[in-house]
């Protein structure tokens, strides 16, 4: 169980991981695509990366609804319960 | 009308140097490059050949982080010398202050023996031990064989073709001579041809072994790879990459490049004899020999340098010399031959691609490098080897030769010639 900033936090670590970003330009209200550029594949990848890290499931069709980072903090929240 | 071809950018990465200016002065010293090998898998796996030669520069040094984590290790070495060479040349890349090339009219010919041999067995590791889900989305795009050749079209923007000779140890010379059907058909200015190899792990090291075509000399890897020498007893197997960039003469004089050399001319042969072993009486190889010079306009009186395929492999170093011996007769007394593998290992699909390097940097610098652990030359190759210290090749327009042989009975030979 982690809080919604522990979750972002880890979060823009993953990121970090993947794409070379800051940690910091990795913030709740910023879109994945379009302001963090970042592709289908880095963010599949992403994603099970998160998976992993806050033993979630993020099932496929569900990852066209994480628009911003901000959604993809929700979601993992709300997946632990 | 023949479009002349000339060489404008050179680069490599290899187990004696991590960028051609360090390569180059390594193997004018003579410099071996197979070490024993660090890596837990040898013990592991308890493999019988325990060293090869590794890069002096590991990739990661040089590329950020997320390029790394999206190509295979081979990739990685073909990119970095890709990039050198690139640069080397002058030329810019789209969205460079100042681009003003046509990206239609650039393309690559970028070559491997292997591919993404650690890409492939790692996922499979990981499909065993994690399940589908942690299979990376990239794995296939990493381990394809033209996955060097296509990170770099996108890395140069070249629109002109992106193409990728697959001819085992062949590969790196194929590279040139798909480079210079594209320029001579008319369908590029430039091109960027090389190849990579990335294979220095335990399953093809393993398949070596089985086959009895590594060097066993594990006590003493520097004295391995022995060229031509009576001792010898299998190849070093290297890892590594060496990039040109050819271009039509018009379009490198139209911009004031530094020409290194010509690309004269190249030829492509198979044996049709065994899928491992030479032929003994090297009949392919000699066409591959004759047809590059016929395709470079060269007489047998203007070669003065080959930078051979010379493995060290007990059967491998003959029948080259065979080849050599029924095309140039009498005046192979007056060609010195450097066998650079004695120093750089056998880096595969890069093989061809290191050595064309250090063949044009030979005609360039009028130098041929050395040929380093030839104790006891075997009595039924009297070659003129460069030893001992580098050969001074003169001032006169001549043309040297690069030889590369592969699994499979290919046979690829490149010309070049002094500009």
């Amino acid at each position: 169980m982690a809080d919604k900033n522990e979750i972002l936090a880890g979060l823009a670590e993953i990121v970090n991981e993947e794409t070379g970003l800051e940690v910091e330009e990795v913030q709740s209200e910023k879109s994945f695509t379009e302001d963090l550029d970042i592709d289908s594949i880095s963010m599949m990848t992403i994603v099970v990366n998160a998976e992993e890290k806050f033993d979630v499931k993020i099932p496929d069709e569900e990852v066209k609804n994480l628009t911003t980072v901000g959604d993809a903090v929700d979601f993992i929240a709300n997946a632990q319960g | 009308m023949t479009r002349r071809l000339v060489i404008t950018g050179l680069g490599a990465t290899t187990p004696i140097g991590g960028d051609v200016k360090t390569l180059w002065t390594n193997a004018l010293a003579g410099t071996p490059g197979a070490k024993t090998l660090e890596h837990d898998w040898v013990e592991k796996y308890e493999l019988p050949v325990t060293f090869a030669a590794e890069v002096t520069i590991e990739p990661s040094e040089v590329l950020a982080r997320p390029e790394l984590r999206r190509m295979d290790r081979s990739t990685q070495l073909g990119m970095v010398a890709a990039r050198q060479a690139w640069d080397d040349a002058g030329l810019s890349r789209p969205g460079d202050e100042g681009y003003d090339l046509d990206p239609e009219r650039v393309a690559v010919s970028f070559a491997t023996g292997i591919g993404g041999v650690w890409t492939l067995l790692d996922s499979w590791d990981t499909l065993r031990e994690r399940g589908p889900r942690r299979v990376m989305p990239m794995t296939v795009p990493m381990l394809m064989p033209n996955g060097a050749a296509g990170a770099i079209s996108l890395d140069l923007g070249a629109q002109g073709g992106a193409r990728t000779a697959v001819s085992a140890c062949a590969s790196g010379v194929e590279a040139l001579d798909v480079a210079l059907e594209m320029l001579r058909k008319g369908d590029a200015d430039v091109v960027l041809a090389g190849g990579t190899e990335a294979a220095i792990h335990p399953l093809p090291m393993a398949a070596f072994s089985s086959l009895q075509a590594l060097s066993k000399r594990n006590d003493d890897p520097a004295a391995a790879s022995r060229p031509y020498d009576r001792d010898r007893d299998g190849f070093v197997m290297g890892e590594g990459a060496g990039a040109l960039v050819v271009e039509t003469e018009e379009h490198a004089k139209a911009r004031g490049a530094t020409i290194y050399a010509e690309l004269a001319g190249s030829a492509i042969t198979s044996d049709a004899h065994h899928i491992t072993a030479p032929d003994p009486e090297a009949l392919g190889a000699s066409r591959a020999l004759r047809r590059a010079l016929e395709s470079a306009g060269a007489q047998l009186s203007e070669v003065t340098h080959i930078n051979a395929h010379a493995t060290s492999t007990p059967v491998g170093d003959k029948p080259e010399y065979a080849a050599l011996k029924s095309v140039f007769g009498d005046h192979l007394e007056n060609v010195c031959i450097s066998a650079t593998k004695s120093q750089t290992g056998h880096l595969l699909g890069a093989a061809g691609a290191v050595e064309s390097v250090l063949t044009v940097k030979a005609l360039h610098e009028r130098r041929a490098p050395v040929t380093i652990n030839l104790d006891h030359q075997d009595p039924e190759m009297p070659l003129d080897v460069v030893t001992g210290s580098p050969r001074e090749l003169g001032d006169q327009q001549q043309v040297a030769l690069c030889n590369s042989f592969g699994f499979g009975g290919h046979n690829a030979v490149a010309a070049f010639r002094t500009y």
